[in-house]
C-alpha cells in the first residue's frame, strides 16, 4: 500500500473498475462447489430444525451489509447509484470481488487485526503504526494467513522496523514469564482458551495445566528490551525504542501444581515436541503451527474460519469464537471443517474464504423474521441456525467511517492514511477503558450506550454533517435544483442506502411544513440528523 | 425514573413549541422532593486486591508479608497498618473473610463477582447494577439520569435485561462528553419528531428486540441531557433544589483528590439525586510483582482516604443507613509470595468488605486458616450471590425476584444467594 487515501481512492476507482470485467464469472467451479456445499448443509439444518429461512434481503440491504462487512463502511451515494443502475445477473458476486480488490478492504481488516493484536488503546511501548503497516502489507499482498501467524509468533527486532514485533510487545506488558502471550496466542490464533489452565487443569476442555506450560515453553526465549535515551534538552531519560530479541533459555519450564508440587514442562504443542535444546523455539513453533499434520485440519485454519464466519454473520460456529474444543462442539461442524480444509487447500487465501462465505445463500438472507424461524434467536441464547441475518451494531470504526462517507467529510481536507488513522484513533479514545491488569484487557463504552447516543446526537462529527457548510454533502444536496422529494430521497440514500417509502416521503414533507419557508434548511438538517441517529443507521441488517 | 416518552414530546410540532416548553416539565420533576432512598455504592478493585495484606493479615506465617496489623475502632478486628483512617470508622464496616469463589481469571472473575453467575456462552447475565436499575428505576419518578452509573471503568453488561439498564460510564472528572449546547437542545423537538418516524418504522419491521433497545437508550440519553440533575456529576456545581452544593475544599480533602476519591465524592452526589447504584472503579491491584512497596506508597493511602472519607461524609449527612457499601475485586491474591515479591491470582480464600446500608456492621465474618490458604475449619464460606443478596435485602429488593432470560429460563436474583445472617440480624 503506497497511498493512504483509501476512501477517496476507492470512490475514484469505483467508476473505473465498473467499466471493466464483468464478463467472467467471479467464482470458479471449485469455489462454486464450496458454496453449494454450505448451502446444502444449511438447507438440511433448517429442515432438521423445522425452520424456514427468511426471504432474501433486498438488494439495497444486501449492498449495505456487504460494504460494512468487507470494507467497513456504508456505500456512498454514487456507489449506491451505480449499483442500482447495474443489471448484471451476477452483480453480487462481482461486487464482492470488487470490494475485495479495494484499498478499503485492506484498511478494514488491518483495523480489525490490529485491534485484536494490540487492543484499541495502544499499550505503552507499542507502535500502532508499525503494527498497522504489517497488516496492511499482509492484506494488500494477500499473504497466506499461516505465514502471517508465523511472522507474528516468531517476530524479532526493532518495533518500527518489524511491525510484527508489536504483537509480542503488547502481550508482554508485565514480567509474567510470557503467560499472557501464551494465553493470547492460543485464543487468537488457535481458537483455544487456556488462560485458566495456568493454575489448574481446565474444567471442561482437555487442556491440562502441563499443556499450558508446554506451550508457554516456546515463548521463554522472548526477551523484550525497552531502550531509553537521554533527552538532549532536559537531560532526562525518555522512552526510545523497544525490541524483541532472543533470550538464552533451554530446558523445561517449572510450574506449581495446586497441591504445591513443582512440575516440569517441555515445549510441546498438539502432541508434537521439539528439541528442548533448540535455540530457535519460536521458529519451531511457527513451523509446527503452519504445517499440515496428517489427517488433521490445522487449528489455525479452523480458528480463522470460525472468526471469519462470525465476522459476516455475527455468530461463529462456537460461542465464544475463541473457545473451540470437544467441550464446546460447533453448531455446524461439517461447514467449519470443510471451509477449513478448503482454506488450507488454497494456501490460506483470505479473500477466497470471504468469497465463499459471502456468496452463500445464508449471507443473502434478510434480517426480518417470522414465526417460521423466530426460534433462530442466538441473541436469546439459542444455537444459531443462520436462517436470517442477525442484527449487529456497527463497530466504532465502522460507524466513524460510515459517518465520514455519508457526509462527504472524506472529500474535504487532504489527509493521507496516517492522518486519517490518527483522527479516527483520537475519536475512538473516548470509548476505550483499559482494565489495567495482566490480561491487557479493555472494554469499550461504545455499543449501544448513552455515551454513544450523546456522541451521535451532539458530537462534532454529527455537527459537521448537518452544518451544511460549503463542500459538505448536505450543502450539495440543498444547493441542487432538484425538488424536495428528490432531496429527501438523497438523504435517505446517503444515510440508509435505500429510498424512502412513499409514506416516509409524505410524513417528512408534512413535518417540513411545520418549519415554514424560513426553516427549510433547518428541516433538512433535522431530517439528516434523525437519519444518522436512527436504529436503522447504526445496525447492520 | 419517569419514562418521559421522547416520542411524545417529539410529536409536538417543532417550530410551534419553543425550547422552554420542551424543557419545562423537566424542571418541574426535578423540584419534586424525594423520600429517603436506598442506594448501593460498589467500590470495584480492578485487578484483584491482596486482601491478605489489607484485611486478613497473617503475622507469623510464611505468607504474612511485610505489614503489621493494627487495631480498629471495633475490639478484636485488626487490619493493615497502612489503613489507619479506615480503622477508625470500622463500626460502620464489616469484613467477610471467607470469600471462596473459584474464578481466578480476570474476565471470568469480573463477570462472576458482578453477576453472581459463572460465565456461560449462551446467556449474558446482568451485572448487579443493572439488576438494581431494572428493579428500582421505574419507581423513582423524579430520577432523570441513568439509574446505574459507573465511574472510571467499564461497569459491565446489562445482559438480558436490555441496554436501557446498562451502566452509564463516566470518568472521575465528571465531564460528560458530547453534552448538548443550548442550541442543540433547542433543536431537539424537531429532530426527535423526525427520528420518531424512522425509529418506529424499523422497530415494527420484525427484527427482534435491538431496535427497541436503541429507542430506550435514546430516551435515557435525552432525559439525561436535558436534566438539571446533570449537576450531580460536577462537584463545582450547586443546585439548591436538588440538595446539591458546590463541594467545599474540606469535603474534597476528606475523600482525596485522586481519581478514586473524586469518584466516590461524585457517587455521593449521584445518590443524593436518587441514583440507586453507583460503581466506582479503582484499578492497579494486579500486583504480580513488588506488591508491598506498591501498596504502601500508592494503593493503600488512596484507598484509605477514599473509604474513610466516604463513610464519614455519608454519616455526617445522615445518609449512611440508606447507602450500602460494597468493596471487592475479582478475587484475592495468592498467600504465597512469588519470586518477584508479588502475589498472583487467588480465589479460594479472600476478603470482601461491606458497610453502611443499615447493616449490623463492625463485624468480621468468617475466617481463613493460619496461612490464609483456605477457609478455616468450621467457618462458612461465601459466594458473590450472598454478597448481592445482602445488598438486595438492605435495599428492599425482594429476594424472591426472578428474571427471565431471553430464552425463557428463570434466573433467581443474585443466583439464589442468601443474605449474610450476621449482618442483617
Amino acid at each position: 500500500m503506497q497511498s493512504g487515501r483509501c476512501i477517496r481512492t476507492l470512490l475514484g476507482l469505483a467508476a473505473a473498475i465498473w467499466l471493466v470485467g464483468s464478463s467472467v464469472s467471479p467464482l470458479s467451479a471449485a469455489d462454486e462447489s464450496v458454496v453449494e456445499f454450505i448451502d446444502a448443509q444449511l438447507t438440511q439444518s433448517w429442515s432438521d430444525n423445522e425452520v424456514e429461512p427468511s426471504a432474501a434481503a433486498t438488494n439495497d440491504e444486501w449492498l449495505r451489509r456487504a460494504y460494512l462487512d468487507i470494507v467497513g463502511r456504508i456505500p456512498s451515494v454514487s456507489e449506491y447509484d451505480e449499483w442500482s443502475a447495474t443489471e448484471a445477473p451476477r452483480r453480487k458476486a462481482e461486487l464482492i470481488d470488487r470490494l475485495l480488490d479495494s484499498p478499503d478492504y485492506v484498511r478494514n481488516f488491518t483495523t480489525i487485526w490490529t485491534n485484536e493484536c494490540i487492543g484499541r488503546g495502544t499499550p505503552r511501548r507499542v507502535s500502532r503504526k508499525a503494527m498497522e503497516k504489517f497488516f496492511r502489507e499482509a492484506f494488500a499482498k494477500n499473504r497466506p494467513w499461516n505465514e502471517v501467524v508465523r511472522d507474528l509468533v516468531t517476530a524479532e527486532g526493532h518495533f518500527e522496523e518489524n511491525g510484527a514485533v508489536n504483537y509480542i510487545l503488547a502481550q508482554t506488558q508485565m514480567r509474567d514469564d510470557a503467560v499472557q502471550l501464551t494465553a493470547k496466542t492460543t485464543r487468537l490464533f488457535l481458537g483455544i482458551q487456556v488462560q485458566c489452565t495456568q493454575c489448574h487443569n481446565h474444567p471442561f476442555n482437555d487442556w491440562q495445566q502441563n499443556q499450558f506450560w508446554e506451550f508457554n515453553g516456546f515463548f521463554r526465549q522472548v526477551r523484550r528490551i525497552d531502550r531509553r535515551r537521554q533527552d538532549p534538552n532536559t537531560g532526562r531519560l525518555v522512552d526510545d525504542y523497544s525490541e524483541v530479541v532472543r533470550q538464552d533459555f533451554t530446558g523445561p519450564v517449572y510450574f506449581e501444581k495446586r497441591s504445591g508440587l513443582m512440575q516440569v514442562a517441555f515445549p510441546k504443542v498438539n502432541g508434537r515436541e521439539i528439541d528442548p535444546n533448540s535455540e530457535d523455539r519460536r521458529g519451531e513453533l511457527g513451523r509446527l503451527l503452519i504445517e499440515s499434520p496428517e489427517d488433521d485440519t490445522p487449528l489455525i485454519a479452523l480458528a480463522f474460519v470460525n472468526r471469519m464466519w462470525a465476522h459476516f454473520f455475527g455468530y461463529g460456529f462456537t460461542r465464544p469464537v475463541d473457545d473451540m474444543g470437544p467441550h464446546n462442539p460447533p453448531s455446524h461442524p461439517e461447514i467449519l471443517e470443510r471451509l477449513a480444509v478448503e482454506f488450507v487447500k488454497v494456501n490460506y487465501d483470505v479473500p477466497k474464504l470471504i468469497r465463499w462465505i459471502t456468496n452463500t445463500r445464508a449471507y443473502s438472507l434478510g434480517s426480518q423474521f417470522d414465526a417460521q424461524n423466530s426460534i433462530d434467536n442466538p441473541g436469546g441464547g439459542e444455537m444459531p441456525l443462520f436462517s436470517h441475518a442477525y442484527l449487529r451494531s456497527m463497530e466504532a470504526e465502522q460507524l466513524y467511517d460510515s459517518l465520514i462517507v455519508a457526509t462527504n467529510a472524506h472529500q474535504s481536507g487532504q489527509s493521507g492514511w496516517d492522518d486519517q488513522e490518527a483522527q479516527r484513533r483520537r475519536w475512538m479514545q473516548q470509548f476505550v477503558v483499559a482494565f489495567d491488569n495482566d490480561e491487557n484487557a479493555e472494554s469499550t463504552t461504545f455499543n449501544g450506550t448513552i455515551p454513544q447516543a450523546l456522541m451521535l446526537m451532539n458530537g462534532e462529527l454529527t455537527e459537521t454533517a448537518v452544518s451544511a457548510q460549503p463542500g459538505s454533502f448536505l450543502h450539495d444536496v440543498l444547493s441542487s435544483r432538484e425538488n424536495d422529494a428528490k432531496k429527501i430521497h438523497k438523504l435517505y440514500v446517503a444515510a440508509l442506502s435505500r429510498m424512502p417509502t412513499r409514506g416516509e416521503q409524505a410524513k417528512a414533507r408534512k413535518l417540513f411544513r411545520e418549519y415554514g419557508a424560513s426553516g427549510r434548511v433547518t428541516a433538512f438538517q433535522d431530517l439528516f440528523w434523525a437519519l444518522l441517529n436512527s436504529n436503522e443507521f447504526i445496525f447492520i441488517h | 425514573m419517569k419514562r418521559r416518552h421522547f416520542l411524545q414530546h417529539a410529536a409536538m410540532a417543532a417550530s410551534a413549541i419553543p425550547a422552554a416548553g420542551f424543557l419545562s416539565h423537566v424542571r418541574a420533576n426535578a423540584a419534586t422532593a424525594r423520600a429517603n432512598q436506598k442506594a448501593c455504592i460498589l467500590m470495584w478493585m480492578g485487578g484483584g486486591p491482596p486482601t491478605i495484606d489489607l484485611f486478613d493479615l497473617k503475622p507469623g506465617s510464611k505468607n504474612g508479608g511485610e505489614f503489621s496489623p493494627i487495631d480498629t475502632s471495633v475490639a478484636g478486628i485488626q487490619i493493615s497498618e497502612h489503613l489507619p483512617r479506615t480503622a477508625t470508622v470500622f463500626d460502620d464496616l464489616s469484613l467477610i473473610r471467607s470469600m471462596s469463589t473459584r474464578e481466578a481469571d480476570h474476565s471470568r472473575g469480573r463477570y462472576y463477582m458482578h453477576t453472581a453467575y459463572v460465565p456461560n456462552p449462551t446467556v449474558t447475565h446482568p451485572t448487579f447494577g443493572s439488576v438494581v436499575s431494572h428493579e428500582l428505576a421505574s419507581e423513582r419518578e423524579s430520577l432523570q439520569i441513568p439509574a446505574f452509573v459507573s465511574i472510571g471503568g467499564g461497569g459491565g453488561d446489562a445482559g438480558f435485561l436490555g441496554m436501557a439498564h446498562a451502566p452509564f460510564s463516566v470518568d472521575a472528572s465528571g465531564r460528560i462528553r458530547n453534552a448538548p449546547t443550548e442550541e442543540s437542545k433547542a433543536r431537539l423537538p424537531g429532530r426527535l419528531a423526525m427520528l420518531e418516524e424512522i425509529e418506529s418504522g424499523f422497530i415494527k419491521s420484525r427484527r427482534g428486540d435491538l431496535p427497541k433497545d436503541h429507542l430506550a437508550v435514546y430516551r435515557n440519553a435525552v432525559n439525561l441531557m436535558t436534566s438539571s440533575q446533570m449537576a450531580a456529576f460536577d462537584a463545582d456545581r450547586a443546585v439548591p433544589g436538588l440538595g446539591l452544593e458546590r463541594e467545599s475544599t474540606e469535603t474534597r480533602e476528606l475523600y482525596g483528590s485522586d481519581q478514586f476519591g473524586r469518584g466516590l465524592l461524585m457517587a455521593r452526589r449521584l445518590v443524593q439525586v436518587g441514583v440507586p447504584f453507583v460503581e466506582v472503579n479503582m484499578g492497579g491491584w494486579d500486583l504480580h510483582q513488588n506488591v508491598f512497596q506498591t501498596l504502601r506508597d500508592q494503593r493503600l493511602p488512596q484507598l484509605d482516604r477514599g473509604v474513610s472519607g466516604l463513610v464519614q461524609d455519608l454519616k455526617q449527612r445522615g445518609m449512611l443507613d440508606d447507602v450500602v457499601l460494597v468493596w471487592m475485586g475479582e478475587f484475592g491474591r495468592t498467600p504465597r509470595i512469588n519470586q518477584n515479591v508479588g502475589r498472583d491470582h487467588w480465589a479460594a480464600s479472600w476478603t470482601a468488605m461491606l458497610g453502611g446500608g443499615g447493616l449490623r456492621n463492625g463485624q468480621a465474618i468468617g475466617a481463613t486458616d493460619r496461612d490464609g490458604v483456605q477457609i478455616a475449619d468450621g467457618s462458612k464460606s461465601y459466594l458473590p450471590g450472598d454478597v448481592w443478596a445482602t445488598v438486595a435485602h438492605a435495599m428492599g429488593i425482594p429476594l424472591n425476584t426472578v428474571h427471565t432470560s431471553k430464552r425463557g429460563r428463570p434466573m433467581k436474583l443474585a443466583n439464589g444467594g442468601t443474605p449474610i445472617r450476621e449482618l442483617i440480624g
